[in-house]
C-alpha cells in the first residue's frame, strides 16, 4: 500500500484535538489507521506538519469560477488552483457564466472540467432561466446533475411570488444521494439600491458616490425569512454584510425557521473607508460597510447565527478594473486569503473556524460524504494543514488565481495553509501548487 | 502641489494664495497682450471624458494666457463601453509627454485614479458628483473681491446638493475660509448622511435666505425629476426657487451666485439674472484669471510677480 503520511500536526475537526500521525492510502484517497513506528518506515511521502493544525479541507459555498465565458478572469482550473493553495477541497462554482449555468448542457460543461480540478467542484445553477427572475430553471433535471444549490447570485430574485414557488419546488425534489437541496439567496431588493455603488453612508456622501442603503439588503433577508416560514424550506442567505441583517437571521433562528447564512472575508475585515481611494479593486455587491456592521457580522459569526465562511470569490481582469469606481464591475478575490483573514480578524478558536470554514458549509454544500470531516480512517481524505502563527504578507503578484483583484493587496495577515490533501492526492504542498 | 483633485487637500493659505495669485493674473487680463510667459515650453492636455464648453474654453485660456501648448483631448466616456480602460486613455496621453492633464470627468474620483497613473500633475475639472475645485476657487474669489473675503460670511447653497460636484467643493472652500455654510433642499436632495459636514441644514428656503451675504443657488436636472426627487418643476420654482418674491425679500447687499448654465423659471426666475447683486457673469469672468493660478502653482517656476512679467 503506497502512504501519504502527515506527522507532527495537531489534528482539529469535530471529534476535538488530537496530536496524531495521519496515514492515507494514495490508492483510494482514504485515511486509513496510522502504521506504528516512525512515518518515514511506512510512507513513500511525509507531509511535514510540525506546529500546524491538521483541519477538514475548506468548503466554499461561493465562488464565481468564469468558466464559460470569461476565461482571461478565471478558468476551473486555476480557481481552483486559487481554492488548494486556500485550504479548499471542494467549492460551489456560481452559475453567472456567460453562457449561464441554467441547463443541463452548460452543467455539465462545467463538471467535465471540473474533473481534472484540484479540488471539488461543486456546480450550483441559477433558481430562473437567465438569472433573469422570470421563469423557473429545470431544477429536477439539473439535480439529477448533481446540482444541490440553486442561485441567482449576482441579484436577488426580486419576485415573491416566484421565490415562493421556487422554495416549494426545490423543497419536494427527491434526489438520489438524499443531500439537501438548497435556495441560496443574494439579498437585495434592487428597486432600492439602484445606482448604488458602494455602502450608502457618511463615506458615500462625502464622496459623491451612489449608495446602496443596508435596508435594501434587509428588506430581502426579512421578505425571505418571511418566504422559509411560509414554506417551510430552508434558505440560505449569501454574503450577510449588515448588522441589521445579522439581527434578522438571529431572531429567526431563534424563532425556528429555516435559515443559514454565510458571510465573507471581506465584510469583516475591511470597511467602506476603503473606497476613499476611488479603487475599485474595493468594490463589491454587497459593498463594504460600516464599522458597526463589520462588528456585527463578527459577532453572528462567533454566536452561530452565520452559518458558514464564504469567500464570494469575483475575479476581474486589470482592465475590468481600470476604469471609474461607478463603471467598474463588483467582485474581488478571496479563496486565497480566507484562512489567514478568519484567523487574523476573528477572535475564534480552531475548532470554530473548522466549522465555519469546512464542516457546516460542506453540509449545506451537500458535500459532507466527502468533505468537512471528521478525520478518520475510511473517510476520504480532503485536508488542509494550517500553519495558525505563520505571518506574511499579501501580494497580488502571487496569487494562483488568473486575476490580481485582491483588496489585501500589501497587508499582514497571519495563518497559512502549508498543505492541502484533495482525495489523497497532496495538491498544494509548503504553499505551492503541485500541478 | 502636485495635483488639484480635491478642495480639502488644501489648506487656508494655501487657498488664499492661489487666490492672491489669480489677482496677479487678473491684472494680466487688464493688458494689451494678456498673456505671460511663464509656462513657456509647457504641455497641458484638456482630457474632458464628459463635455462641458464653458469649463475647457475657460482652461483652454487660461494655459494659452500662460504661454503653455494646449491639446485637447476628447474623449467620451463611453471609450469604457468600447473596451478601453481608463488607464489605457491616460497611458496614451502620457506617452504624449505632457506636463499637466486636465480632466473633467462624470465618474467621480476619476481624477484620483488617473492620478495614480501618470506622472504629468492632475487638475480636477470637475468628477461626477466630486468635486470642481476650480469653480470653488472662482467663487471664493468672486466673493473675497466683494466682500473682502469669507471671514463671517453667512452663504446659503439652494438645491441639489447630493448631486453637485459644486455643492461639495464648496462647501470645503467656504468654510475653510471662515464662511458659515447652510444647506436648503427637499430631502431627496440632500447627501444620505451629513455627518463631519460643517454645515447647517434649513428646510425652509426663506428662512434661509432672510440673512444671507450669499445666496448660491445650483442647478437643477431635470433627470432628478424623473428618479422622484421632487413633483414637478412648478413645485420645485415655488418651495425652493429664487422666485422674483424672494429676491425682493433679499438683503439689498446679499450676493446671488449660481455656476451656470441657469434653468430659468427652475431654480431662478428670469429677471433674477438682471438683479445688480447676481454675479454670474463675474463668476465666469473669474473663471480665467483663478485657473491660470491653479495651472501656474502646479507648473511654474516659483512665486509670481506680476511686474516682472512683460
Ligand atoms: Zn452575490
Amino acid at each position: 500500500m503506497s502512504l501519504l503520511a502527515i506527522t507532527g500536526g495537531t489534528v482539529v475537526d469535530q471529534l476535538g484535538r488530537r496530536t496524531i500521525d495521519l496515514a492515507v492510502d494514495r490508492a483510494t484517497g482514504q485515511v486509513v489507521q496510522a502504521p506504528s513506528g516512525p512515518a518515514a518506515d511506512w510512507a513513500d511521502r511525509v507531509l511535514d506538519a510540525t506546529g500546524c493544525h491538521v483541519v477538514p479541507g475548506f468548503v466554499d459555498l461561493h465562488v464565481h469560477l468564469r468558466q464559460p465565458g470569461n476565461e482571461a478572469a478565471e478558468t476551473i482550473e486555476s480557481g481552483s488552483r486559487a481554492a488548494a493553495r486556500g485550504g479548499f477541497t471542494a467549492i460551489v462554482a456560481m452559475p453567472n457564466t456567460t453562457p449561464c449555468m441554467d441547463s443541463a448542457a452548460v452543467v455539465s460543461e462545467v463538471l467535465a472540467y471540473g474533473k481534472s480540478a484540484l479540488c471539488e467542484i461543486k456546480p450550483s445553477a441559477a433558481i430562473t432561466i437567465g438569472r433573469d427572475g422570470e421563469a423557473l430553471s429545470p431544477m429536477g433535471e439539473l439535480a439529477d446533475l448533481g446540482v444541490r444549490m440553486f442561485t441567482d447570485d449576482g441579484t436577488g430574485l426580486q419576485d415573491a411570488m416566484l421565490m415562493r414557488r421556487a422554495l416549494e419546488y426545490a423543497g419536494s425534489l427527491v434526489v438520489d444521494d438524499g443531500q439537501p437541496i438548497v435556495l441560496s439567496q443574494h439579498c437585495e431588493v434592487t428597486a432600492l439600491s439602484q445606482g448604488g455603488v458602494m455602502h450608502e453612508g457618511t463615506v458615500s456622501s462625502r464622496l459623491g458616490l451612489g449608495g446602496q442603503p443596508a435596508e435594501a439588503e434587509e428588506l430581502m433577508v426579512a421578505r425571505d425569512i418571511a418566504l422559509a416560514r411560509l414554506t417551510g424550506v430552508r434558505v440560505h442567505m449569501q454574503h450577510l454584510s449588515t448588522a441589521g441583517s445579522v439581527a434578522l437571521v438571529r431572531a429567526a433562528k431563534a424563532e425556528g425557521h429555516p435559515v443559514t447564512a454565510e458571510a465573507c472575508p471581506h465584510h469583516f475585515a475591511l470597511t467602506d473607508e476603503a473606497c476613499a481611494s476611488y479603487d475599485p479593486v474595493f468594490k463589491v455587491h454587497p459593498p463594504l460597510r460600516t464599522a458597526d456592521d463589520v462588528a456585527a457580522i463578527k459577532a453572528g459569526l462567533a454566536d452561530g447565527t452565520i452559518d458558514a465562511i464564504a469567500t464570494d470569490h469575483a475575479p476581474h481582469t486589470p482592465d475590468s478594473k481600470e476604469l471609474p469606481f461607478d463603471q467598474a464591475p463588483p467582485g474581488m478575490l478571496g479563496l486565497e486569503t480566507a484562512y489567514a483573514l478568519a484567523n487574523t480578524e476573528l477572535d475564534l478558536e480552531p475548532e470554530a473556524l473548522v466549522e465555519l470554514l469546512s464542516t457546516t458549509p460542506a453540509r449545506i454544500a451537500g458535500v459532507a460524504e466527502r468533505h468537512g470531516g471528521p478525520i478518520e480512517p475510511g473517510r476520504q481524505a480532503n485536508l488542509a494543514v494550517a500553519d495558525p502563527e505563520a505571518t506574511w504578507t499579501v501580494d497580488r503578484s502571487a496569487m494562483a488565481s488568473n486575476s490580481v483583484n485582491t483588496p489585501f493587496h500589501g497587508r499582514e495577515v497571519r495563518g497559512r495553509i502549508r498543505h492541502t490533501v484533495f482525495n489523497g492526492e497532496p495538491v498544494v504542498i509548503d504553499g505551492e501548487a503541485q500541478r | 502641489m502636485k495635483h488639484l483633485l480635491s478642495i480639502n487637500e488644501l489648506s487656508r493659505g494655501d487657498l488664499e494664495e492661489l487666490l492672491e495669485l489669480a489677482r496677479g493674473f487678473a491684472e494680466v487680463q487688464e493688458r494689451d497682450i494678456p498673456k505671460v510667459p511663464a509656462l513657456r515650453g509647457k504641455t497641458v492636455v484638456l482630457a474632458f471624458f464628459e463635455d462641458s464648453t464653458r469649463t475647457r474654453t475657460s482652461f483652454d485660456l487660461a494655459a494659452r494666457r500662460l504661454s503653455a501648448d494646449v491639446v485637447n483631448f476628447s474623449v467620451s466616456s463611453s471609450s469604457a463601453a468600447k473596451g478601453e480602460s481608463l488607464r489605457d486613455t491616460v497611458e496614451t496621453i502620457d506617452a504624449m509627454g505632457v506636463d499637466a492633464v486636465v480632466v473633467r470627468h462624470g465618474s467621480s474620483g476619476a481624477p484620483h485614479r488617473i492620478a495614480a497613473w501618470t506622472d504629468a500633475s492632475v487638475v480636477n475639472a470637475g468628477d461626477g458628483w466630486h468635486q470642481h475645485p476650480t469653480q470653488a476657487l472662482l467663487d471664493c474669489y468672486t466673493i473675497t473681491e466683494r466682500l473682502g473675503g469669507l471671514d463671517g460670511r453667512k452663504i446659503a447653497i439652494c438645491g441639489d446638493i447630493q448631486h453637485s460636484r459644486v455643492a461639495r467643493s464648496n462647501v470645503e472652500a467656504f468654510t475653510a475660509l471662515g464662511g458659515e455654510v447652510i444647506l436648503v433642499g427637499p430631502r431627496t436632495m440632500l447627501p444620505p448622511s451629513l455627518e463631519g459636514w460643517p454645515v447647517k441644514v434649513e428646510p425652509d428656503i426663506d428662512a434661509a435666505l432672510a440673512d444671507v451675504d450669499v445666496a448660491y443657488f445650483l442647478r437643477i436636472q431635470q433627470e432628478r425629476l424623473a428618479a422622484g426627487a421632487f413633483p414637478t418643476v412648478r413645485e420645485y420654482r415655488a418651495r425652493y426657487g429664487l422666485t422674483v418674491d424672494r429676491l425682493d425679500r433679499l438683503r439689498p447687499d446679499a450676493l446671488i451666485m449660481h455656476p451656470g448654465p441657469m434653468n430659468r423659471g427652475v431654480e431662478i426666475d428670469p429677471e433674477v439674472a438682471d438683479d445688480p447683486r447676481c454675479l454670474v457673469l463675474d463668476q465666469v469672468s473669474a473663471g480665467v484669471p483663478v485657473r491660470m493660478a491653479v495651472l501656474y502653482r502646479l507648473l511654474g517656476p516659483g512665486r509670481f510677480d506680476p511686474d516682472q512679467a512683460p
